[in-house]
Formats: structure tokens, C-alpha cells, sequence
């Protein structure tokens, strides 16, 4: 992950990334369309979308990074800011509610010892959030670590997840 | 096979015969099971026989609205000398549904070959597969699914060897209730924000790259297959109801029940039944109080209301409610109506695109009112200011994305009014949270 405003940046569209893109961009009739592909991209290779590779993107897309910043704030899976090692997804929503995802969500905050929600730990390791249905419901409570969903987590289950995490 | 449980022997098992088995993801495995017989046999005939047979099937879109696939089908018109375009919406974010995750899951080749016939009957090339960004395990599976097809030569410029091209990509969304929302999915798969669009023009005149498009539900593609190899007359017989309703449905089932999962059953079959048979009933020791049928965007039932339910698209209407998604929540005896309204309320407002100020302004107030009441902050007048900000949401947004918030919060004050009043009046033991940092304050129990 680059760190915020300090390392100079390093473009993401080079060599097999930009053969990755160009593959992508033959799904399409214009590049536009491969908008939210290549954010990915960015995001996988970067942790986060900062603006130089939002203006990246737009370069290579023929968009202008006004156009792109415009698109990624839509979205809430695009990080704006660098976040946790490991940026834990707590689905809250009523059916995980009333099955108590409230104590799930209770016990990473204070097992991570983030504490605040969308705050990242001391120790950079964790960034905790609530999200809206994760589209696992028949197996309350739902969490999200990076892209793996774990199901049917129960608070006491959380010491043993967060010590599973490499 | 079932999935989490094992099937129920009253569930008819056609789209989750194989959920639970990993040999039925592989493409070998796929065409053990019958798989890529219906697209072979799509490709030898004319797309309008397709389009009729699966009109006389009786299907209806399984996505929410309940709109029959082949009549949807039709208005798209092959040969017209423009690019056409199917897209499948697998978004799946609505509150309580999660069926379109497991046919991805265990059976991505089921809608692999769904999309193939459906962008081929339509006079399309190209099928996107729109999948939220969430889903990663349902997109790998996916990936690989369409690669191997690749591979094999049943997609391509020359699809089965038919001569004819199909294209079938996975394009993932980034974190977007709204994006399910077929114009929205159209707006994000061209790189711009999802907001909804205005109809007319409807997707069939000018849809994606402002080309004749459809979209249609995953479970939707994943069943045509099936009709073409065993016919419309055998998908039309499996309805215990009316011809209305045809086929066989997912139910997602969650909340507070005994066995939550997917179940599978014939369109018509007892809510009853289904819900104290099949799924078990309610929790040790607990009463069901509440049930939401269709995913959180339909009317809240009463047990007397879920019990006398048919579940069908008619009968779930006769109820007082919809079949929307066949999300089914449910919640017990324990549960706070208001806490779990003033939630729901709060993803509308999160989900909000903000673009109509009756969405905007109506889901951020609604949802303050209602965290003001489970906080025991409320009013009687606040209840009356509900119902009004309600009738202010319902029809006149460009989306129903406004309505679907209107909905629970309307049929709960209806029905569960006394649990808003106890909170407003004080007879109540525990400080109730709903939602957020502070959300821990006590029990739910009014
Ligand atoms: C706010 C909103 C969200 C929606 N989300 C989904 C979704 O996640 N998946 C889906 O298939 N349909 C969703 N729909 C319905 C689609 O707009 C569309 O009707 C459906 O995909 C059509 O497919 P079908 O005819 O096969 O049902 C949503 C509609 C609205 C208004
Ligand atoms: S109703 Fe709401 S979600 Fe739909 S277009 Fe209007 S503001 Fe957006
Ligand atoms: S409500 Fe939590 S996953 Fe759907």
C-alpha cells in the first residue's frame, strides 16, 4: 500500500496490468465501460483509490479525473483513504440485527481494538464498519475481511477469527 | 440436494437439485447433469421459438416485479440491424435475499448457459453478468465457469459450433443497492454513477449503450434452460394455485427461524406449512411475531396473514403483501418491531441515490423519526408525521426505491402500532438501540 501523499506514485497500468486492461477493454464497445474494472485494478494493486490513480484511470479511459472521482464517491467499496490490513465488514442490517449482529459488531471493535467504527487501530492491522446486506442473510451475522465473507459469526467466535488472519 | 440443510422431501429441487455438490461446478460435471443440452438445441432454432416457448411456460420474472420473461422477451426485436443486449442482474441486495448467491455458487454453469439462451433468443451477442462487487466467492465461480465455456467453444464467435456468436462477460458492480435497479445496472455498467434513469425510453428501445436491451434476474436465466429440456407444459404443471404463477420459486429464508437457507418449492405451496415444516419454525422457546415475504421492500405480514398465505404472486398480493424477491424474514416474539423498521429505514437512506427529493428528504427523515422513537424521544405526532412523509414516497420518484421504504414502515404502523405507542408512552424496561457506533445500549425487548 502507498502511503498517503508520501511515496512518489507508481503508475499501475504497465506491463501485464496494462495487457490485463486492454483484455478488458475488447468486452466493451467504448472504454468507459471498463470504469469501475479498472478502479479495481487500481484498488487491488494500491489498498485504496487516491486521486493520482483516479487521474490514472482517467488517462487511460480518455475520462477526465473530475469524471472518475465523480464515480468512485457513488460506490462504497471504493476506498478513498488507505484503511486497515484487514477492513472488516460487519452486515447489520434488520434480518443480521435481529440475530445479533450488534454483539458481533460490539466484539471487533473491542477484540481489534479499533473501538469506533471506520476508525483504524493503533496498529494500522484494523479498520471495523457496519455494511448494509451482504446478501447472506440465512447466515447471520455475515462479516466481510478483505474480499473473504465468513458466515454465521457469533461474538464468541471473533477472538478465534481475528487470530486466524494473516 | 440442499443447502445449508438437506432437502425437505415436500421441496421440488430444479434450480438447487445440485446446491451443496462441488462436482456440479465444473464444466465436466455440468454436462453430466444434463448441462448445455438446451443451449445446443437454442442454437438450432429461430430465437422467436424460444421466445414462445417460454411465454407459454408461464415464467415470470423472479427479480421482484413478477413480469412474465417471455412477453419481456418479445418486445426486443432480432434482425433490427442494432447491437442488442442481455444483461443479468445479479445484484442481490436486498435485505433478507440470497438465492442468486447460491446458484452462482454451486452452479454457475446453470446460468452460464441461461445467459447463452437468453442473449440468443433476444438477438443478442453479448450477456453481461452484473454481479455485486461483494460477492466474491459467486464471481470467482463465475469467472471460471465463462472461461471454461470459452475453452470448450460453447461461447464465442462461433458458439457450439452454431455459427453464431454469443458472448457471456462477469462485469462487477462496486457497492450499490441501487445498481440493482435495472436502468441504475445499465448507468454502472457504462462507468457512471447508478442512478436510476427516467421511462420511457424503456431498456427494450434504448437500454445499454442506448442499445435494445433486457435484463433479467439470475434465477430467471437459470430456469429457462430447464423449460426447454423438459418442455412449457411440464414447468406450467408445477403450480399447486393458479396459471398465473408457474414453476418452481427459491425461497431465502432468514431472520429468526429454526433452519434458515434456501428452500425450493412449487409456486402456490402453504406459507404454513412452509414456514413451521420445512423450515423448522420458529427458535426454541420463541413465537413468530412478523414476517417480511418478498425481501425487505414488501409489506410486513401478521402470523394470521403469513399463515393464510399462498405463495404465489397472486397470493402473497391476497395477503396484504408481495413475492417481490422470496426473501422471507422473519422475526420472533423477542424482536422490537420499531428497532427493526427504524433499521430498515436507515438502508433505504444509505441506499438512497439522493436524485428524487421525496427519497432523499423522506428516507433521512424517517428513519430520524423512527431512531427518535426506538430511542424513546418520540411523539404520538411523530406517527402521524410517518404516515404522511410515507404517502409523500409512494409513486412519485423515478424509481420505487422510495415506495420500497415507505412500505415497511406503513404496514408496521398499521399492524405492530401498540409497540410504536408502548415506546412513545414510556412502558417500556430497557434503553433500545438501533444501529450505529452507540448502538449498544441494551436489549430489544419493548
Ligand atoms: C431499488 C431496486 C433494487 C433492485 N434490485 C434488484 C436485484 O438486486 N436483483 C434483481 O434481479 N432485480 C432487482 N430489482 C428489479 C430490477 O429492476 C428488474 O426488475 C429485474 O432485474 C428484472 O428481471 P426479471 O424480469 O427477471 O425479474 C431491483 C429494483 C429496484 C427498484
Ligand atoms: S427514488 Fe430514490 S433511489 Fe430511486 S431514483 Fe429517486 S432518489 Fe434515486
Ligand atoms: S441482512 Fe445481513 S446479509 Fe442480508
Amino acid at each position: 500500500m502507498s502511503a498517503h501523499g508520501t511515496a512518489p506514485y507508481e503508475a499501475v497500468f504497465v506491463g501485464k496490468r496494462k495487457a490485463d486492461l486492454d483484455a478488458i477493454l475488447l468486452r466493451y464497445p467504448n472504454k468507459q465501460a471498463a470504469l469501475l474494472p479498472a478502479l479495481w485494478i487500481v484498488q487491488e494493486v494500491q489498498g485504496w483509490v487516491s486521486e493520482e490513480g483516479m487521474a490514472e484511470v482517467a488517462k487511460c479511459l480518455d475520462l477526465t479525473p473530475a469524471y472518475v472521482k465523480g464515480v468512485v464517491t457513488f460506490y462504497t467499496m471504493y476506498h478513498q483513504h488507505p484503511v486497515g490490513k484487514h477492513f472488516i465488514q460487519v452486515c447489520t442490517t434488520s434480518p443480521c440485527l435481529c440475530a445479533g449482529a450488534d454483539k458481533v459488531t460490539e466484539a471487533f471493535l473491542k477484540h481489534t481494538g479499533c473501538n469506533e467504527l471506520g476508525v483504524t487501530s493503533p496498529d494500522g492491522k484494523y479498520t471495523v464498519i457496519e455494511v448494509e446486506c451482504l446478501g447472506a442473510c440465512g447466515f447471520a451475522t455475515p462479516v466481510q475481511i478483505n474480499a473473504d465473507t465468513i458466515e454465521n459469526v457469533t461474538a464468541d467466535k471473533v477472538p478465534q477469527i481475528l487470530a486466524g488472519l494473516k | 440436494m440442499g443447502y445449508p440443510h438437506k432437502s425437505h422431501p415436500r421441496e421440488t429441487a430444479v434450480l438447487s437439485k445440485h446446491f451443496g455438490d462441488p462436482d456440479a461446478r465444473s464444466l465436466d460435471g455440468w454436462k453430466k447433469r444434463g448441462g448445455y443440452r438446451a443451449l445446443e438445441q437454442a442454437l438450432a432454432s429461430q430465437p422467436a421459438q424460444l421466445v414462445d416457448t417460454v411465454k407459454q411456460s408461464g415464467l415470470r420474472g423472479r427479480g421482484g416485479a413478477g413480469f412474465p420473461t417471455g412477453m419481456k422477451w418479445s418486445f426486443m426485436k432480432p434482425g433490427d440491424g442494432k447491437p442488442h443486449y442481455l444483461c443479468c442482474n445479479a445484484d442481490e441486495s436486498e435485505p433478507g435475499t440470497f438465492k442468486d448467491r447460491e446458484i452462482m455458487r454451486w452452479t454457475p454453469h446453470a446460468l452460464v448457459e441461461g445467459c447463452a439462451v437468453g442473449a440468443y433468443a433476444i438477438g443478442a451477442e453479448t450477456a453481461y453478468i452484473y454481479i455485486r462487487g461483494e460477492f466474491d466467492e459467486p464471481i470467482r465461480r463465475m469467472e471460471a465457469a465463462v472461461a471454461e465455456a470459452y475453452a470448450a467453444g460453447l461461447l464465442g464467435a462461433n458458439a457450439m459450433g452454431s455459427g453464431k456468436r454469443v458472448d457471456v462477460h462477469v462485469h462487477k458492480g462496486a457497492g450499490a443497492y441501487i445498481c440493482g435497479e435495472e436502468t441504475a445496472l445499465m448507468n454502472s455498467l457504462e462507468g457512471k454513477r447508478g442512478n436510476p434513469r427516467i421511462k420511457p425510453p424503456f431498456p427494450a428501445v434504448s437500454g445499454l449503450f442506448s442499445q435494445p436491451t433486457t435484463i433479467n434476474n439470475v434465477e430467471t436465466l437459470a430456469a429457462v434452460p430447464h423449460i426447454l429440456n423438459n418442455g412449457a407444459e411440464w414447468y406450467k404443471a408445477m403450480s399447486l394455485s393458479n396459471p398465473k404463477s408457474t414453476g418452481t420459486k427459491l425461497f431465502s429464508v432468514c431472520g429468526n427461524v429454526a433452519r434458515p437457507g434456501n428452500y425450493e418449492v412449487v409456486m402456490g405451496f402453504p406459507f404454513k406449512d412452509f414456514l413451521y415444516d420445512l423450515c423448522g419454525g420458529p427458535p426454541a422457546g420463541r413465537k413468530f411475531k412478523a414476517i417480511i415475504p418478498g425481501g425487505s421492500s414488501v409489506p410486513i405480514q401478521t402470523m394470521e396473514e403469513a399463515e393464510a398465505t399462498l405463495m404465489d404472486y397472486e397470493g402473497f398480493v391476497a395477503q396484504g403483501t408481495q413475492l417481490g424477491s422470496g426473501g422471507v424474514i422473519i422475526f420472533d416474539d423477542a424482536q422490537s418491531m420499531p428497532r427493526m423498521i427504524a433499521r430498515l429505514a436507515r438502508f433505504y437512506a444509505h441506499e438512497s441515490c439522493a436524485q428524487c427529493t421525496q427519497c432523499r428528504e423522506g428516507t433521512a427523515w424517517t428513519t430520524k423519526i423512527l431512531e427518535r422513537i426506538v430511542d424513546g424521544q418520540g411523539t404520538f405526532e411523530d406517527l402521524d408525521t410517518l404516515l404522511s412523509i410515507a404517502e409523500n414516497m409512494t409513486g412519485k420518484t423515478i424509481c420505487v426505491l422510495s415506495d420500497s421504504c415507505a412500505a415497511p414502515v406503513v404496514s408496521g404502523l398499521q399492524k405492530f402500532r401498540h409497540e410504536f405507542e408502548a415506546l412513545i408512552t414510556g412502558k417500556r424496561t430497557s434503553k433500545v438501540a438501533v444501529a450505529g457506533g452507540a448502538a449498544f445500549a441494551g436489549a430489544a425487548t419493548p
